[in-house]
C-alpha cells in the first residue's frame, strides 16, 4: 500500500492504480472529471505534487499511476472563452484569428503552456505558428490535443491556446487545403446516380440471392 | 518454448522468439465451429431468456436482460407527481452527446427546429471521440459504394438490413465532404487525395483516418460547431424515463440533473435516442474499450415504452484490447495496426489466425489460444497473446509506427511499454453493441415520435461490424435522422401536457410483477458504472 493525498486528504491505496482508480478505491464517486478513460477526451485534467520537490505537475488522471507521497486534485473544468464563428464563411481566415482571439498575439514566451501539457505538445510554438499564420504548422504541432485546457490554467497572457489551435487547424483544413479530388469525383458519381440502379437491385434481392452475390470478396 | 510464468513475474521477462510463418487460413466449416465454440455471442453460458417486453422469448446476455427487465429509477411518488407544466417544451429532444447526437442536433437546428440536446457527461464524451482507426468510405478507383455494401453485408454474416446499408454507403461520401468543409483534417496522400487504408474483412482499402486520433479530430470540430449552433445543451443531465403521449406515442422525457438530483420534465414532439452502447455493463466480465457512460440507457427506456430491439444477443469483442499492464485493461489497440502489418503470436511465438480476418474470428481465435493453454499469463492471472507492431517498422520503414499511431505509442509509453520495440499483450475487449433499437432508414422506431441513431440502433451491421462502418453510421444517420425527426416534429399534430403520462412505465411494472412475483429486480437505467463496489483492486 502507498500513501497518497486526494483533494488534500490522506489515503492508503494499492500500487498500480491510476489516479481515477485510486479515487474509486477510496470510495469517491467521480462524475465531473471523467469521460473516455482512454486518454483522449480531456475530461480528467489533474494537478499534483511529489514530496520533497517544489515542482507542480499536470496529468490526465485516467492515464497516470499514483506514486508514494503523491498529492493530487482533479481540475474537472477550467473557465474558457470560446469564439463564435462559421469557419466556412469567415471572410479572411488569417485576420479572423485576431478578430476572434485578439490575445493570441500577446504570448510572452514563458513556455508554461508547453511545460504543463499532458500530451507533450509544444504549445508555445503552436501559439506563435498561429500568430504568424502558419496554420499548417499548428495542425501538425497540436494534432494530439485533447482540449483539457490545462494550458489555459497557466497562461500569463490569459489566452486559451487549445481554442486558438482548434481555430487554426480548422482554418487550415477548411480554407487552405484543396478539397480532396478523390472525394469530389466520388460525390459527382454518386449524385449523377451511377450506383443507384445496382444498389436498388441489391436491396430487392431475396436473402439467399443477396448472400450469393455478396459471398465472395 | 517458454515455460508457464509464475503469477508474480513480468510477462515481458521471457519473450519467445516470433516465428513469421503464415498462420493457417480459417475456412468453413472450421470457421463456424471456431465462432460457435469460442465467440461469447454463441456460447450458451451467461444467457437469459427474456420474459417481459417486446422481445420476450429471446435469449440475450445476463447483463442486458438485467437492465431490460428492471424497474424505474423513479419512486412511486415521482411517478405520480407529473408537474402542472413541463420545465421546457421543444420540437426535438436529442438524448446523448456523442457523434450521432451532435450531428442530429446541428442539422435539426439548421432546419429550423427548436432543439434540446441532453447528455449525462459533457458534450462529446462518447465512444465516437475514442474512435482510433478510421471511417469506411469507398473512394478508391477500383472501389464503389456497391462494393462497400457487399463487404459490409458479408462482414455482418449476411444478417444486416440491406436498406439501412444501402443508405449508409450512398450517403457516406457526402457526409465526409461536409466534415472536410468544416475543417476536419483527414490524412492526405501526396497528391492531396484522402489516404485510404486497409481494414479487416474488406476487399479494398477504404479507411480514411486522422492518424489514430480520428474520433478526437472530428469531435473537437463538431463540438465547437454545436456550441455555436444555438442548440440548447444540458450537460450532466441523463434521461431517466421517456414520457408517453397520445396513442402510445413518445412525448418527451424526464431528465435528472446529477449535481442536484432535480428532475426536469421535457415535452417534445420528437425524441431521438443517441445514447450509444453498453460496454460499461461488462458483459461476461469482459473489460471494455468504451467510455464511462456506455450503459445502454436508451435501450432500457425504449424497451419499457414497447420499442422492438434487434440482434440484442450480438456484441463485438474487439480482438485487441490491452490486458497488461492491468490498469490499462480494455483499452483498444486499433485494428489499423494489423492493416499496416502488425502480427499476433501465442506464447510459443506462433501466429495462429490471419490478422485481417473479421473481428469475431480473430477474437474467437485469441480466446481459443488462451483457453487451450497457449496464452501468455499476466501477473493478475489473466491471459493474452502478443500483438507485435515491430514488423510494421521493419516492412514499411523505421518510424512508421510512431508516425501512423502516435496515440498508441504515447499511451503505452506512459505505462512503460515501448510498442515500437516490444509487443503489446492483448485479449478481446467488449467494444461495440452490434444490435440495438430496431429502426427504418429514417430512424423511426416502432414507437411514433421516438427515433434512434448511432450505436443505440440495430440493423446496419447485422451480427458483426467491420471496422470504420460505425463511425460512418454515426455521421450518416445522425444527420439524416436529425433532419427527418426535426421535420416530422414540426408537423406533428399538437397535443397537450394533460395527455402526457408515465402509463407505459406503470404497465411495464405490472408486467414485471406478474412475471417475477416477489423477486427483487434491479433499477435502470444504470447511468454510471460503480467501480467503488467491485473494483478488482479493492480486495488486493
Amino acid at each position: 500500500m502507498i500513501q497518497v493525498w486526494i483533494n488534500g486528504k490522506e489515503w492508503q491505496v494499492p500500487e498500480g492504480l491510476t489516479m481515477i482508480q485510486a479515487m474509486w478505491h477510496t470510495g469517491h464517486e467521480v462524475i465531473h472529471g471523467i469521460g473516455c478513460l482512454g486518454g483522449v477526451c480531456g475530461a480528467c485534467a489533474a494537478v499534483y505534487r511529489m514530496p520533497g520537490n517544489f515542482h507542480l505537475y499536470n496529468a490526465l488522471a485516467c492515464q497516470t499511476l499514483v506514486k508514494e507521497g503523491m498529492s493530487f486534485s482533479l481540475i474537472a473544468s477550467y473557465p474558457t472563452q470560446r469564439a463564435h464563428y462559421d469557419i466556412e464563411t469567415i471572410p479572411d481566415a488569417k485576420e479572423g484569428l485576431f478578430e476572434l482571439y485578439p490575445e493570441s498575439a500577446t504570448c510572452r514566451n514563458c513556455n508554461a503552456c508547453t511545460e504543463v501539457c499532458p500530451q507533450g505538445i509544444d504549445v508555445r510554438t503552436s501559439v506563435w505558428q498561429a500568430a504568424f499564420g502558419d496554420f499548417k504548422g499548428v495542425a501538425e504541432t497540436t494534432m494530439s490535443c485533447v482540449m483539457c485546457g490545462l494550458c489555459v490554467s497557466r497562461c500569463i497572457a490569459e489566452m486559451a491556446p487549445h481554442e486558438i489551435a482548434l481555430y487554426a487547424r480548422r482554418a487550415y483544413g477548411s480554407r487552405e487545403l484543396p478539397f480532396p479530388e478523390n472525394l469530389r469525383q466520388r460525390i459527382e458519381a454518386v449524385e449523377s446516380g451511377t450506383f443507384d440502379k445496382e444498389l436498388e437491385r441489391l436491396a430487392q434481392l431475396s436473402p439467399d440471392q443477396l448472400k450469393t452475390e455478396c459471398g465472395v470478396k | 518454448m517458454t515455460s508457464e510464468t509464475s503469477s508474480s513475474s513480468n510477462p515481458y521477462d521471457h519473450l519467445p522468439s516470433f516465428d513469421p510463418e503464415d498462420p493457417p487460413p480459417v475456412v468453413s466449416p472450421e470457421r463456424e465451429e471456431l465462432l460457435r465454440r469460442y465467440y461469447p455471442d454463441y456460447r450458451p453460458d451467461r444467457k437469459t431468456t427474456l420474459r417481459v417486453g417486446p422481445n420476450k422469448g429471446e435469449v440475450i446476455p445476463d447483463e442486458i436482460a438485467s437492465i431490460l427487465e428492471s424497474r424505474s429509477l423513479l419512486g412511486s411518488t415521482a411517478m405520480s407527481a407529473l408537474p402542472e407544466v413541463p420545465d421546457t417544451e421543444v420540437d426535438l429532444l436529442v438524448i446523448g452527446g456523442g457523434g450521432a447526437g451532435i450531428m442530429a442536433s446541428i442539422f435539426a437546428q439548421q432546419a429550423g427546429a427548436k432543439v434540446l440536446l441532453t447528455t449525462k457527461l459533457r458534450v462529446g464524451d462518447s465512444n465516437t471521440v475514442m474512435a482510433e482507426g478510421g471511417i469506411q468510405v469507398a473512394l478508391g478507383d477500383d472501389d464503389s459504394p456497391v462494393r462497400h455494401f457487399k463487404d459490409a453485408y458479408r462482414g455482418g454474416h449476411f444478417t444486416g438490413e440491406p436498406e439501412l446499408l444501402s443508405v449508409l454507403v450512398r450517403e457516406g461520401p457526402d457526409v465526409i465532404a461536409w466534415l472536410v468543409k468544416k475543417g476536419v483534417l483527414f490524412d492526405r496522400d501526396p497528391s492531396g487525395n484522402l489516404s485510404l487504408r486497409k481494414g479487416g474483412g474488406t476487399s479494398r482499402p477504404r479507411l480514411i483516418s486522422a492518424k489514430d486520433y480520428t474520433g478526437l479530430e472530428i469531435v473537437r470540430v463538431l463540438k465547437e460547431d454545436l456550441m455555436n449552433s444555438g442548440v440548447s445543451i444540458w450537460e450532466f443531465s441523463p434521461a431517466v424515463e421517456l414520457l408517453q403521449g397520445p396513442e402510445g406515442s413518445c412525448a418527451g422525457a424526464i431528465l435528472r440533473d446529477v449535481d442536484n438530483g432535480t428532475l426536469k420534465w421535457v415535452k417534445a414532439n420528437a425524441v431521438l435516442l443517441a445514447t450509444g452502447g453498453t460496454g460499461r455493463l461488462h458483459i461476461g466480465d469482459f473489460a471494455t474499450s468504451n467510455h464511462f457512460g456506455a450503459t445502454g440507457d436508451g435501450l432500457v427506456m425504449a424497451y419499457r415504452m414497447g420499442a422492438k430491439l434487434l440482434n440484442m444477443e450480438s456484441f463485438q469483442y474487439h480482438p485487441t484490447g490491452v490486458i497488461y499492464p492491468s490498469e490499462m485493461a480494455g483499452m483498444l489497440i486499433t485494428e489499423a495496426v494489423r492493416g499496416a502489418g502488425a502480427r499476433m503470436f501465442n506464447r510459443f511465438g506462433k501466429r495462429f489466425v490471419p490478422e485481417l480476418e473479421t473481428r469475431d474470428v480473430v477474437a474467437a481465435a485469441i480466446i481459443r489460444e488462451c483457453e487451450e493453454g497457449r496464452g501468455v499469463r499476466t501477473p493478475s492471472g489473466h491471459h493474452g497473446v502478443y500483438l507485435d507492431l515491430t514488423s510494421i517498422d521493419r516492412e514499411m520503414g523505421e518510424g512508421t509506427v510512431e508516425k501512423r499511431f502516435p496515440n498508441i505509442v504515447k499511451l503505452m509509453g506512459k505505462h512503460q511499454v515501448d510498442c515500437t520495440k516490444q509487443p503489446i499483450l492483448v485479449y478481446p475487449t467488449l467494444h461495440y453493441q452490434n444490435g440495438g433499437i430496431a429502426s427504418d432508414v429514417s430512424g423511426h422506431t416502432s414507437i411514433p415520435g421516438l427515433y434512434v441513431a448511432g450505436e443505440a440502433s440495430g440493423g446496419v451491421h447485422g451480427k458483426n461490424r467491420l471496422m470504420g462502418n460505425s463511425l460512418l453510421e454515426v455521421f450518416v444517420y445522425g444527420r439524416r435522422v436529425g433532419l427527418i425527426s426535426a421535420d416530422e416534429a414540426r408537423n406533428r399534430k399538437p397535443f397537450s401536457w394533460h395527455e402526457v403520462s408515465l402509463g407505459h412505465v406503470e404497465r411495464f411494472h405490472r408486467e414485471l410483477d406478474r412475471e417475477f412475483p416477489g423477486t427483487p429486480l434491479s433499477e435502470a437505467p444504470v447511468l454510471f458504472p460503480d467501480y467503488r463496489k467491485h473494483s478488482h483492486h479493492a480486495s488486493s
